[in-house]
């Protein structure tokens, strides 16, 4: 079964749908012409930040919030209406809106955000792996991981490998991946939740993304970590022990990266890897240009911007 | 307006990806170009009101509930307060061993011999003045369980020596021990008795200490678990719940000379 979502059938889109982002672009970028532009919005480890830090916060006064990233989702949407917006996972854990409502609010403030994806982080996990089950119930998102084998739990079906957006006629593929759960989380919380490795997924992921369905674009949700210094499994290990895949939206290590970092993959073509931080202080923001080609063999483009 | 002050545009050489020959409109989408920002969330953007809206109702009832004054201390206290045991830790331990006693008695027909925390665990100092449901929120965020957990006597050494190595003010109930100025264990008590070969104990702890957490394995080698879906922070509110005011006091029970 395909499994497709087209964005232009989603209310918000179909609203400014017949502008035509060519023009849009062509704004943006007057002396260029780029048949599609694409723009990806993304946010990591939120942490049931649905507020701003208090005005007296040591390190991040007034900023993050629900409302104010609303503003600024919508601000980009305006810009270019082509936007996909991402989660890179735990957006559960971290004030008490969790612990009073076990991620009800989370994943409705999601939904009235205009939540494309997200993945399952490790924190998804802490008031068990059935609560997760019970507040998808409250996501108008996707809930993305294919390395996690859910068979024998109650996200069975839930939870969905990846899935694809159709936007402005461009395809992409997003496939979510999470980090190893032993050691980390109780068992009791993850049950009968099955790790597996998330390399060898990836690439079955974009076989069938990129060979089968064809898909444009290829991203990556991911909650392993930007980067550890042992042989744990990390983005930027993943970028490069695999390929297919334009960009790894990574979470868990609450790094603060000021644009994405470029790494080579096997077939020594560009991935990139973006994290933003945590508790929705930033938002991260990846516009993708792609022209239409005649032939099938265009070589790689130089584009000045 | 898109603030693009801190926009980082940075040039990309994509290769062609794969083409896309079977699409109705035969078309071939290469990937030419990306660019990248980040937004920071401030006070440059402006509030949206219906997710303001949505949210507030929420916050107000959290923050009626957080605010409630459920006890009292004159003093302020932190776990940095003093070395090998703190007022602070010793509140909490006892609070433990006081409010799981019972349950152990009821509901497992076992007697609770000691309670071990770790002072890592200890997330916040408390203020003086009114103590409040968020006080318990500040010194435990964690959704963590209490457990009681059945130790044999070769573990319960293991857990003296643990502590007699560490030195670090970990909260204890039930458990005494002193040590010399080379660490050399020289008097050890379980619930005032002396350990018993042979006689297995029953100390309270967290679940995530039962995990081996702060290398505390000897929880790992246990010979049996009591899950008392206690959550830490439900027990010591319901601890400053019973209480008009607290005063706990660094005391004996964790002593070097």
């Amino acid at each position: 079964m395909k499994r497709r979502r087209f964005i232009q059938q989603t209310s918000i889109a179909s609203s400014v749908i017949g502008l035509g982002s060519l023009g849009l672009v062509k704004a943006m970028n007057s002396d260029k012409n780029f048949d599609k532009h694409i723009t990806i919005l993304h946010t990591n480890d939120v942490h049931s930040h649905l507020e701003s830090f208090p005005s007296n916060h040591s390190k991040f006064a007034n900023r993050g919030g629900a409302a104010r990233r609303k503003y600024y989702f919508d601000q980009v949407k305006a810009e270019n209406q082509n936007t996909l917006i991402l989660d890179a996972g735990d957006s559960f854990q971290g004030t008490p809106f969790f612990n009073f409502y076990g991620g009800e609010l989370e994943f409705k403030v999601m939904s009235k955000l205009g939540y494309h994806a997200s993945t399952v982080g490790n924190h998804e996990f802490d008031n068990g792996i059935d609560n997760i089950a019970a507040q998808l119930e409250h996501a108008n998102f996707d809930m993305l991981s294919a390395n996690y084998n859910f068979k024998n739990t109650l996200l069975d079906g839930l939870v969905k490998p990846h899935q694809i957006f159709e936007i402005d006629n461009v395809k992409i593929g997003v496939f979510g991946l999470g980090i190893q759960l032993e050691g980390l989380v109780s068992k009791g919380l993850y049950k009968e939740t099955e790790y597996l490795d998330p390399v060898e997924i990836a690439q079955d992921q974009v076989k069938f993304l990129k060979k089968q369905e064809e898909c444009d674009l290829v991203i990556c949700l991911s909650h392993l970590g930007y980067s550890y210094k042992n042989e744990k499994i990390d983005d930027l290990k993943l970028a490069e022990k695999t390929s297919g895949i334009d960009l790894i939206v990574g979470g868990h290590t609450h790094t603060f990266l000021e644009k994405p970092t470029i790494v080579k993959n096997v077939e020594d073509k560009n991935v990139l890897v973006n994290q933003v931080g945590w508790a929705g202080v930033n938002v991260g923001r990846i516009d993708f240009f792609l022209n239409q080609s005649k032939e099938n063999n265009s070589e790689a483009n130089l584009i000045r911007v | 307006m898109i603030n693009f002050k801190n926009s980082i545009f940075f040039l990309l050489v994509f290769s062609t990806l794969t083409g896309c020959k079977n699409k109705e409109d035969s078309k071939n989408l290469s990937l030419i170009e990306a660019s990248s920002s980040v937004q920071p969330i401030d006070k440059e953007l402006k509030e949206d009101e219906d997710i303001k809206n949505f949210i507030l109702p929420y916050a107000q009832k959290i923050d009626q509930e957080m605010n409630e004054v459920i006890s009292y201390t004159e003093k302020s206290m932190f776990k940095t307060d003093s070395k090998l045991n703190t007022p602070i830790g010793n509140m909490m331990a006892d609070a433990v061993f006081e409010r799981i006693s019972p349950i152990a008695q009821k509901k497992f027909s076992v007697e609770l011999d000691g309670v071990l925390l770790n002072y890592g665990g200890i997330r916040s100092g408390i203020s003086e003045g009114n103590i409040t449901v968020k006080t318990a929120y500040d010194i435990m965020p964690f959704e963590n369980e209490v457990v009681i957990v059945e130790l044999t006597y070769e573990k319960m050494e293991a857990l003296f020596d643990y502590l007699a190595k560490a030195q670090v003010a970990h909260p204890i109930s039930g458990i005494e021990l002193e040590i010399d100025s080379l660490a050399e264990i020289i008097n050890k008590k379980i619930n005032s008795k002396d350990l018993e070969k042979g006689k297995t104990y029953h100390i309270a702890t967290s679940d995530y200490l039962l995990k081996g957490g702060d290398q505390m394995n000897f929880f790992l080698d246990h010979k049996k678990v009591y899950t008392t879906d206690y959550k830490l922070r439900n027990l010591f509110i319901d601890y400053f719940k019973s209480k008009d005011q607290i005063d706990p006091k660094k005391d004996h029970r964790f002593i070097k000379n």
